[in-house]
């Protein structure tokens, strides 16, 4: 039975591969011949795979210490998902320290593969789809079993999910180097790898809701509705702003179904809420889990939950015109844009204060627990950029800001801040649990991951503070005799030295990163470092006694 | 609002949070409202949809530089909208108009200006500065940060079927005659040709320029297409006519 079940995986694996090849035959262009190629490699290495018996799961479980035996909870995606977050982000971070350095040395350009161009839309994507997408994967899968008292439904689905995902993330980071783009930000992969995408979303959804209909519990927590809205929502954006049609079923280019301004929009409407969406509303959801647990406080507001939930996924849809003010879009849109963003503003507070506020009677805990203490930075950047958002959508601050760094500096101190820190945290929550430690192998290093992170932040968001107010003053910059002031080169030139401080940013926050990898490497081992704890009452010998009677009395 | 109205919220919600699907469906409907009072419209309102003098679907080599200039990534760092501010407009040229970018697809407004705006550089700078400056841009602007791009003077312009990037922009609106499709890849060639008969592509594409555009006739190549799609970028509108100003003035539905 085993052998013949063998068999058919073979045969399957061998048709797969083999249609692969003749696609990358037939292919118009070299992208799409490599895809192609590449789909077949993993087509042929999974037919040696079935054939030879080779059980790769046997030796990778081995050399990532996966616990054998069964769980409670069906945690092997979830341990996947948290190796692949930890991956992703190293790459992600590494891309983004690299071409922020292009922009100071452009020395550091090599053409054609390693160009600023290709690059950019490399590390976008490797720090929100596979680095964030896995840990929201992951935490997911963990949480709704959890929070459903109930197993994870279609288990070999979910493995589909979590494989299928690195498929697309592998084909969308290959393609980039190698000029397979459609050119809309944060949604360039190509047609095919759209279609993959869309497939393993699906599945994502099936399980995710599959699992939540075995619940054993009455109620569906709270981060469960943060998840469902954000893969419902990214399915709807994600197959709408992705109409095309390609040039040739055997060709990687295709042409977009709407032009011009319907395109700018549906590409910001998209864009915004791959923000709203993506790293929000299921970032939220690993808070609304996570912070209780660690915090061991029930979630501070039931009723503020309610009301920023459903106010923050009507408003968000809202306000992607805000990237477009005073473009050829028609003015009441761009208007639209603006009051929806400044609206947000409270839903987004509602999200801090209810993540913030469950440290009621535990806020001692900032001191002595630096995962908690991440947890409250993560919040505390969600506040300042969800403040700093709606301010940056307001048009007269817009006319300045936009276009220039300013724009840059805001994303990452949300992407650094908020979903990075709330990430690492969960990670350092999750990772003693699912490879059933007694704890992370050293509390101090999270601490120095903790304090790398913020000095990170701060540099890159107040050098690209500078930088872009710098910029957008320069350029409107009129002499007294009436001439603009400044050449376009020159604006480029007043930036050098804000690049190399965000570049420095990026190394500190990168350098937080690798000693977090050493921590997690060390977990899995099974080590635990020697250390002071956290926090000591100092106790002094000398100073536990009376005073002695004084030498000389007082006047 | 009353304690009365908040515990029957509260209840109602309940119900929400014990079915999954009554969960999906609202939230679903939750956030398509947004999308379509601001997308739709732009579909038929006068301004997003008019059509201005002068605009005409790319030629296929302008399109073969246009999807180079998608390949590069270019638009990263350089827009193609000009906003209507007075700096922007003395250092760009008249703002940008909806109709202007009405056969993108998709569009390339960008979102940040590493590099300046380019919506109207056509015809600003000579091809010898375009080739010498996407060879090595620090040699004609030493403050530049932009990456080296003479790879494309040394690739042979290599398009599958160039009739079939034709036929699929037909297909999503771009209205290419089928003589443009038929001639494609003819057209492709002749306009990177110093001998090609301009007068017959200016039939099929008005205002298109015939020349050889990086300095080496001897060869199509993709620095051809790129500096050819850079030279024509803004100059299909005439955007400074009286009648276009006029227009502009009567211009409803912003």
């Amino acid at each position: 039975m085993q052998a013949e079940s063998a068999l058919g995986r073979v045969a399957l694996w061998f048709v797969i591969a083999l249609l692969a090849l003749a696609a990358m035959l037939s292919a118009k262009d070299g992208g799409f011949a490599a895809h192609a190629l590449i789909v077949a490699v993993t087509a042929f290495a999974l037919v040696l795979v079935s054939a030879a018996r080779f059980d790769p799961t046997t030796s990778l479980n081995s050399f990532f210490r996966i616990p054998p035996g069964e769980s409670q909870y069906d945690d092997d995606p979830v341990r996947w998902g948290v190796l692949a977050t930890m991956f992703w982000g190293l790459a992600g971070f590494v891309a983004g320290l690299y071409i922020a350095l292009q922009l100071a040395f452009p020395q550091l350009n090599f053409e054609p593969y390693l160009n600023f161009g290709r690059l950019r839309p490399l590390h976008t994507s490797a720090v929100i789809f596979a680095f964030g997408g896995n840990a929201l994967l992951a935490t997911s899968f963990y949480v709704v079993q959890r929070t459903c008292r109930a197993k994870l439904a279609f288990p070999s689905l979910a493995r589909f999910v979590f494989w299928g995902y690195q498929m697309f993330i592998v084909l969308a980071a290959t393609g980039y180097l190698l000029g397979v783009t459609q050119s809309k930000e944060y949604a360039e992969p190509e047609w095919y790898v759209d279609l993959w995408l869309t497939i393993v979303w699906v599945a994502y959804l099936i399980v995710f809701v599959a699992t939540i209909v075995k619940r054993k519990e009455p109620h569906i927590y709270v981060a469960n509705w943060f998840f469902l809205a954000f893969i419902i929502t990214v399915a709807m954006l994600h197959v709408v702003n992705n109409l095309a049609i390609p040039v040739s079923p055997t060709g990687s280019r295709s042409y977009q179904v709407f032009a011009g301004v319907q395109d700018a929009l549906t590409q910001w409407w998209y864009g915004h809420n791959a923000v709203g969406f993506f790293l929000t509303a299921g970032f939220l959801a690993m808070m609304y889990y996570f912070v209780p647990k660690q915090a061991e406080r029930p979630v501070y507001s039931y009723r503020l939950s309610i009301i920023h939930f459903w106010s923050l996924i009507f408003l968000y849809i809202w306000a992607g015109p805000h990237h477009l003010h005073y473009t050829a879009l028609p003015d009441w849109a761009q208007t639209l844009g603006m009051v929806f963003s400044v609206m947000l503003w409270m839903p987004s507070w509602g999200g801090m204060i209810n993540g913030l506020m469950t440290l009621n009677g535990a806020w001692d805990k900032i001191r002595t627990d630096p995962i908690i203490r991440m947890m409250v930075m993560a919040l505390a950047f969600y506040g300042m950029s969800t403040f700093e958002g709606p301010m940056m959508s307001i048009k007269a601050v817009n006319s300045l800001s936009h276009y220039t760094d300013w724009t840059i500096g805001h994303v990452h101190s949300g992407a650094l801040g908020w979903n990075g820190m709330i990430t690492f945290a969960c990670v350092y929550y999750l990772v003693p649990r699912l490879w059933k430690r007694k704890r992370m192998y050293s509390l101090r290093m999270i601490n120095w991951h903790f304090w790398l992170a913020t000095l990170g932040i701060v540099f890159y968001a107040a050098s690209m503070w500078v930088a872009g107010v710098t910029q957008g003053l320069m350029w409107r910059e009129y002499g007294a005799d009436g001439y603009l002031v400044n050449s376009f080169a020159d604006t480029v030139a007043a930036l050098h030295p804000m690049y190399l401080l965000r570049a420095f940013g990026g190394l500190l926050y990168l350098s937080g990163y690798v000693i977090m990898i050493w921590n997690v490497w060390q977990t899995l081992a099974g080590r635990v470092r020697e250390e002071a704890p956290m926090t000591e009452t100092p106790h002094d010998e000398n100073a536990d006694r009376p005073l002695p009677p004084a030498a000389v009395p007082a006047e | 609002m009353t304690d009365q109205v908040v515990k029957e919220t509260v209840k109602g919600h309940k119900r929400l949070e014990r079915n999954v699907t009554l969960m999906a469906v609202a939230t679903f409907l939750t956030v398509t409202i947004g999308g379509i009072v601001e997308i739709a419209p732009l579909f038929w309102i006068d301004n997003t949809i008019e059509k201005v003098d002068g605009m005409r679907p790319y030629t296929p080599l302008e399109l073969a530089g246009r999807d180079i200039y998608i390949r590069e990534g270019c638009y990263t760092c350089h827009s193609q909208m000009i906003r209507p501010f007075k700096d922007e407009v003395e250092r760009y040229g008249h703002y940008s108009l909806a109709a202007e970018s009405m056969y993108d697809h998709p569009f390339q407004w960008g979102s940040k200006r590493t590099g300046p705006d380019l919506a109207r550089v056509g015809g600003r700078y000579s091809d010898e500065w375009h080739v010498q400056h996407l060879k090595n841009p620090q040699d004609v602007v030493p403050e530049s940060v932009m990456p080296q791009y003479g790879f494309l003077a040394e690739a042979d312009l290599s398009i599958a079927d160039p009739a079939a990037n034709l036929a699929a922009l037909r297909r999503v609106g771009v209205p290419y005659s089928d003589e443009q499709i038929e001639k494609a890849e003819a057209d492709l060639k002749l306009q990177a040709d110093p001998a090609g008969n301009a007068a017959d592509l200016a039939a099929r594409y008005p205002k298109s320029q015939v020349r050889d555009y990086d300095g080496n006739p001897a060869r199509l190549t993709e620095m051809d297409a790129l500096v050819a799609y850079l030279q024509m970028l803004g100059t299909l509108v005439d955007v400074d006519s009286a009648a276009a100003q006029e227009e502009l003035a009567t211009e409803k539905g912003r």
